[in-house]
């Protein structure tokens, strides 16, 4: 575990010398205020509730989280520092698990950067708080399934700019399956499960306030399955064609 | 120890092991010397388990790298070629990183041996600095620091002196030399005199296999006879010569003023031998302008090596 953290607390620093933790920060927090009353339409609808803000998160995730994962791996790759990585006496799980808890702990923080709103809403209206700590959950759960993804497609690849290309597609791709635009064209069956698949539609449930724990799991299961994915393409890495 | 036994790797068509087997005994200082692109990288990336052979074995440490890579690399310090670094860190975050990694606890109880490894890597005056600004020299030096935190037994370094100014060179190689005292040290390098400053043997390894391999002493033994007489052409003189060199190949080549240089490689300290070849020139009648013996340089016998190994592919294709 004190190998997790060294990563982990690398990695951060690693944000912090540069301007990535600062820009995601801001525009995150920025991008989410601004959804809530210009998009979400909060004075207009006249209820205390978080709806325009989490309305608007799988979205805002899937644009800035790829900005966070991008380098994770590419950039070791690229410096040549994943030799020394990895010939270090650690296992790869513990170096996939500590960049991601590096990345996800600035995810929070970006969240956090909202909790303004909370407080704001709670002071001016009757806030029900189940709702917006289902909220708050379900949107690190999500953002933890990008992260995932993110960090995977950057061990694949050397090239940043190419690992936040194909993050985002992805992530949008996942979000994209569920969206009524795209749905809508297959029959009811079809779409149906296409709902169930998108990372957007599930939410969508839960900005209203309904937080399934089935929703939960499946993020929780996307992320379990992009770490491990992260893993094998670490260790292919021992194995070049 | 470290023991590698017919490894063997291929990258697509290009086969960059084609069986390399050595052992290194406790305490030595090895050379891993060859031409770029021989299979020096790569044998020492299967050494430290970053890199699994498609065949063969090694041990290092007791511990074999394809089954235990872990303990294996708990045992070892690997400085990679070119010494990759992350440029954002400061220099003393960076040896505390590795520090924590190997399970030392930098900020307590392990702090002086992260100012030890600095200062015997003579990089004590630049730990506050981000790694991004420091020279190439520095660089190497951190990057070496780096590996030698948990007193490692066993040292593997790749062209460790690789982009370094003289006076740098001298230094690094100084350190090995000290480290290599209590450790078993493995170095790759293509320059000789790197091998011969630092390293007690050396394995030479050519297009992925080892072409020599001994005490350096042993391997630059004997000499090469050099005969410069008036032969009238290089037949001639391979000819006359021919009884005399004990199976050696005999290189010829014109010396100007009509004369012919004969060169081939004696291996034993035999005196009369000059006296035997000036004995036979003279029969043939021919002048005789230079009789002597040089030393064989280990860049000689790398030459001859790479000659060797070089005909021998031509000859197969």
């Amino acid at each position: 575990m004190s190998r997790v953290r060294a990563v982990m607390t690398r990695e951060l620093g690693e944000y912090f010398h540069s301007p990535i933790a600062y820009a995601f920060l801001l525009v995150f927090a920025g991008a989410a205020m601004f959804t809530f009353f210009n998009v979400g339409g909060f004075f207009a609808r006249g209820i205390a509730d978080l709806r325009g803000l989490f309305e608007a998160a799988p979205v805002l995730m899937v644009l800035l989280v790829p900005a966070l994962t991008m380098r994770l791996w590419a950039e070791e790759e690229k410096q040549g520092t994943i030799e020394v990585l990895l010939t270090l006496p650690a296992r790869e799980h513990e170096l996939v698990l500590g960049k991601f808890l590096a990345s996800w702990i600035l995810l929070a923080a970006g969240l956090a950067l909202t909790l303004p709103l909370v407080v704001t809403v709670a002071w001016l209206g009757d806030l029900d708080p189940g709702p917006v700590i289902g909220g708050y959950l379900a949107a690190l759960l999500l953002g933890g399934a990008y992260l995932a993804i993110g960090q995977f497609v950057s061990a694949t690849t050397e090239n940043q700019i190419l690992a936040f290309i194909l993050a985002l597609v992805v992530c949008l791709a996942l979000y994209g399956v569920g969206t009524e635009t795209f749905a809508g064209l297959f029959p009811d069956r079809t779409a149906a499960v296409l709902r169930r698949l998108g990372t957007g539609s599930r939410f969508a449930s839960i900005a209203r306030g309904v937080v399934d724990l089935a929703d939960l799991a499946y993020y929780a299961s996307l992320m379990v399955f992009f770490l491990v994915a992260s893993v094998f393409a670490l260790r292919a890495k021992r194995m070049p064609e | 120890m470290i023991e590698a036994c017919d490894l063997r790797k291929s990258y697509g068509s290009t086969v960059a092991l084609a069986g390399v087997s050595f052992r290194i005994e406790r305490g030595e200082i090895v050379g891993l010397l060859g031409p770029n692109g021989a299979g020096k990288t790569t044998t020492m990336k299967i050494l430290t388990g970053y890199l699994l052979p498609d065949g063969g074995t090694a041990r290092v440490a007791g511990h074999d790298v394809i089954a235990e890579p872990l303990e294996v690399q708990a045992r070892i310090g690997y400085l990679p070629e070119n010494a990759p670094l992350y440029p954002d860190m400061l220099a003393g975050e960076y040896l505390g990183f590795m520090a924590r990694m190997r399970g030392l606890d930098p900020g307590g109880a392990d702090a002086d041996r992260l100012l030890r490894a600095a200062r015997e890597c003579g990089i004590s005056e630049v730990l506050g600095r981000p790694i991004g600004q420091l020279s190439k020299g520095y660089r190497q030096r951190v990057g070496l620091a780096g590996t030698i935190l948990h007193d490692p037994e066993i040292l593997i370094l790749d062209e460790p002196t690789s982009g370094l100014d003289p006076n740098q060179i001298v230094e690094v190689r100084e350190l090995i030399r000290r480290m290599g005292r209590d450790k078993t040290v493995i170095l790759s390098t293509h320059i000789l005199p790197e091998v011969e400053a630092t390293c007690g043997r050396a394995v030479i390894v050519i297009d992925g296999h080892v072409r020599a391999d001994g005490a350096l002493d042993e391997l630059t033994r004997g000499q090469v006879q050099v005969v410069t007489c008036g032969a009238p052409d290089a037949e001639a003189g391979r000819a006359a010569l021919a009884d005399l060199v004990d199976g050696a190949t005999i290189e010829a080549a014109p010396a100007g003023d009509g004369l012919w240089t004969f060169r081939f490689a004696v291996t034993d300290r035999d005196g009369a031998l000059a006296e035997r070849i000036a004995a036979r020139i003279h029969d043939r009648g021919w002048s005789l302008r230079e009789l002597r013996r040089d030393d064989r340089t280990l860049e000689q016998v790398f030459r001859e090596l790479t000659e060797t190994a070089f005909a021998a592919g031509e000859g197969a294709r």
